[in-house]
């Protein structure tokens, strides 16, 4: 847990940070979104001490992240930018093996340290390992800047426009990716962003920033539904509210009950992960009125119908 | 009616400068160049004794008929292969071959002009010899880029020529020229000459580069520092050499004169205390500049990662930061190296030593071959320093770009 007590950083006359508190659970992606210049990279950075605070004090798991050194203290807490900063002049391995090394692990226990980043990231150890970052595409870099910063296993890992530099396709590939990535080692993430939509996507709670102060941080349903601030209001987007709103949910979570004797009958089968948005699509596509929820091994587990979703897309 | 005739007249423009075309430009103007060499200016000079005025003597003049012959149809045969032919390694084996031919034919002219026993006269390359040796030289040269040989190759390329040139002074074929008679009179001065130019500048370099990295490095860091301080070693640069070994004397001098310590490790107000002094000024500038350059060159966003994973300032500092910035660097330190290796000749008219010994005291006794024998060591000697360090810059920047 990431507890974050009245953070301030002033650049002379001007508050980048303006007294900002908050609560990061543990296990969570909490995402920090707003506009240019608002303040989120200086937050981010003042949890690591890449920036010193004017005033306020972060706490990791109860500890005050000024009880030691700035450069001990980043050797356990990750850390990705855009355009990720990889070294130009070492290989992906040893890009990766770069925390490890700073904290005096041993090559033994490195190397197979560093294969199993390669392939949790989808990239071929035998491939890639001895590979330098100009011959990587964006999104292989993107991966391996990803894998360097979880390669001493930290509990936090902090992301500043970690999909700025990916083009759209790439982009929700990485997103799914992160997500998948954070079940699998249950980090502390969180990631800055400008793009409302990313937010949205990774987010189990989001804050939004505006001018070095939180507006609101809350669960992503609450800032659709319950916005605090005219600004979080037009952020969240009024023509695309309802839509944004079942893209929160998935299709396992709405799923109705099967009534026996039903399974089968109603309209096109969709996977229980796919979101409702995904959901309504297909049914306006097919003209169909209900759909089959079926779960990754193909077992039918629930239904849905366009009524269903369209009665989760009102405002509550 | 008339556009039709003017159609036809293209065809032939267009087969003019097809043939054009076809002749190597740089090998028209080497081939031009060489001729004037061979028909226009003295071979070689025939002095009674080493300070007169020499007489001119061409080839025919000096070699029987079939050799002059021989000599110049091999240099025709060079001609055409550099004006026709564009192939890399046979337009180098041409020049190689031209510039062996060009040196026997120089030792020939050189003995059959000398009585036997005799080493009062002397027997010089003349203008024409030079400007033939210059179009050699340069075709070879050209012949090698035309290659793009690996950093290897060259050095390579490097050794093999100082190689050549050693046998062909210690083997006794050109015993008889000039710069080698004048070399065997001063061959123990010579070697003390080689040794003083190497420690000057390398010298001179090493406590540039001690200086000039941190000064560097400040100016990187505290960007206020930048404008005047290298402003200040620009003005240093504008002071011409010799002022400024002449600035340098007079306090050495009193330094030497007032605190014993300081005459005990040698520093005079001549001598190589000022020469060093002063290359190692010159040298500050282009290191400092490129120290800025390169580590300017290094992206903003490698340096945050490198803090951002833990890294201290100094090893961001020193193991990604001024590694990254090392082709650049190299590059100031080769400038400087070179740069110094020429320089260092000016410091012998402070008593500084080295090649420039020579180069002084020939001017003195009006002795040109002694002139040459400080001269062309000296731009072997920052020609090899080139090519070295061109190929370490080439090698690291090939691994990091
Ligand atoms: N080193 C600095 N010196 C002065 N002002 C800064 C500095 N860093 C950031 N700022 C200012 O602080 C504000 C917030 O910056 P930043 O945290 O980078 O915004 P964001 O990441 O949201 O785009 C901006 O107005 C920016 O100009
Ligand atoms: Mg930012």
């Amino acid at each position: 847990m990431i507890v974050i007590e009245s953070l301030t950083k002033h650049y002379g006359p001007i508050a980048a940070v303006d007294g900002v508190s908050m609560t990061i659970e543990r296990d969570s992606i909490t995402v920090i979104v707003g506009t240019s210049g608002s303040g989120k990279s200086t937050l981010l950075r003042m949890i690591n001490r890449l920036i010193e605070p004017t005033s306020g004090r972060v706490l990791i798991d109860g500890r005050d992240t000024a009880s030691e050194s700035g450069h001990r203290l980043r050797r356990h807490i990750g850390y990705v930018i855009q355009g990720y900063g990889l070294f130009p002049h070492r290989t992906v391995a040893h890009n990766i093996a770069t925390v490890p090394r700073l904290l005096g692990w041993d090559e033994n226990r490195i190397r197979p340290r560093v294969a199993q980043l390669l392939e949790a990231l989808q990239l071929d150890p035998a491939v890639y390992s001895g590979k330098y970052p100009h011959q990587l595409s964006g999104g292989e870099q993107q991966r391996v800047g990803v894998a360097r910063a979880l390669a001493a296993e930290p509990a936090v890992l902090l992301m500043d426009e970690p999909f700025g530099a990916l083009d759209p396709i790439i982009r929700e590939k990485a997103q799914d990716d992160l997500l998948e990535i954070q079940r699998k080692f249950g980090t502390t993430m969180v990631v800055v962003t400008h793009d409302i939509d990313e937010a949205f996507r990774l987010g189990d709670r989001v804050a939004v920033m505006s001018a070095g102060r939180v507006l609101q941080y809350d669960r992503p349903e609450v800032l659709v539904t319950h916005p605090a601030d005219p600004l979080v209001a037009r952020m969240t987007g009024s023509a695309e509210r309802a839509m944004r709103l079942l893209s929160l949910t998935t299709a396992g979570e709405a799923a109705l009950p099967l009534t026996p004797g039903e399974a089968g009958t109603g309209g096109p089968a969709v996977p229980a992960s796919a979101s409702l948005r995904v959901v309504l699509s297909e049914l306006l596509w097919h003209g169909s009125e209900s759909a089959t929820v079926i779960d990754g091994d193909g077992t039918p587990r629930g239904r849905l119908t366009v009524a269903a979703i369209l009665a989760r897309a009102r405002a509550r | 009616m008339s556009s039709p005739g003017l159609l036809m007249r293209r065809p032939a423009a267009a087969r003019h400068t097809a043939v054009l075309a076809g002749i190597d430009r740089l090998g028209a103007l080497l081939t031009l160049l060489g001729a004037a060499g061979l028909f226009l200016l003295p071979f070689v000079l025939f002095k009674a004794n080493r300070i007169v005025p020499g007489d001119s003597r061409s080839v025919a003049q000096v070699l029987p008929l079939w050799a002059s012959l021989g000599f110049e149809a091999m240099l025709a045969a060079v001609a055409a292969v550099a004006l026709l032919i564009a192939n890399g390694p046979l337009r180098l084996a041409a020049a190689l071959g031209g510039i062996v031919g060009l040196a026997m034919a120089l030792a020939a002219a050189a003995n059959a002009l000398t009585p036997p026993h005799n080493i009062i006269v002397r027997v010089a390359p003349g203008g024409g010899f030079w400007l033939l040796a210059a179009a050699l030289g340069l075709l070879a040269t050209d012949a090698i880029t035309r290659m793009r040989p690996g950093p290897g190759v060259r050095v390579l390329l490097l050794g093999l020529f100082l190689g050549a040139a050693g046998l062909a002074l210690t083997h006794g074929t050109f015993d008889n020229v000039s710069i080698v008679r004048e070399y065997s009179l001063h061959a123990s001065a010579f070697a003390l000459a080689a040794r003083q130019q190497v420690l000057l500048s390398v010298g001179s370099l090493g406590a540039a580069v001690i200086v000039a990295l941190p000064l560097g490095i400040l100016c990187h860091r505290a960007p206020r520092l930048k404008p005047g301080l290298l402003g200040a070693l620009n003005v240093i640069q504008t002071v011409p050499s010799i002022a400024l070994f002449g600035i340098l004397m007079a306090p050495l001098g009193a330094l030497a004169a007032h605190v014993p310590l300081a005459a005990a490790v040698g520093i005079r107000g001549i001598g190589a205390a000022p020469a060093v002094l002063a290359l190692f000024l010159y040298s500050l500038l282009p290191i400092v500049a490129n120290t800025v350059a390169g580590l300017k060159r290094v992206s903003p966003a490698t340096v945050e990662a490198a803090l951002g994973m833990g890294m201290t300032r100094w090893q961001t500092l020193t193991s990604v930061e001024l590694l990254l910035a090392l082709p650049v660097i190299l590059t100031g330190i080769r400038i400087v190296l070179v740069q110094n290796i020429g320089l260092v000749t000016i410091a012998a008219l402070i008593g500084g030593g080295g090649f420039g010994t020579f180069i002084f005291q020939g001017i003195g006794e009006m002795a040109t071959d002694l002139v040459l024998l400080g001269a062309i060591p000296t731009v072997v000697l920052a020609f090899s320093a080139a090519v070295l360090l061109d190929a370490l810059i080439e090698v690291l920047d090939r691994a990091r770009q």
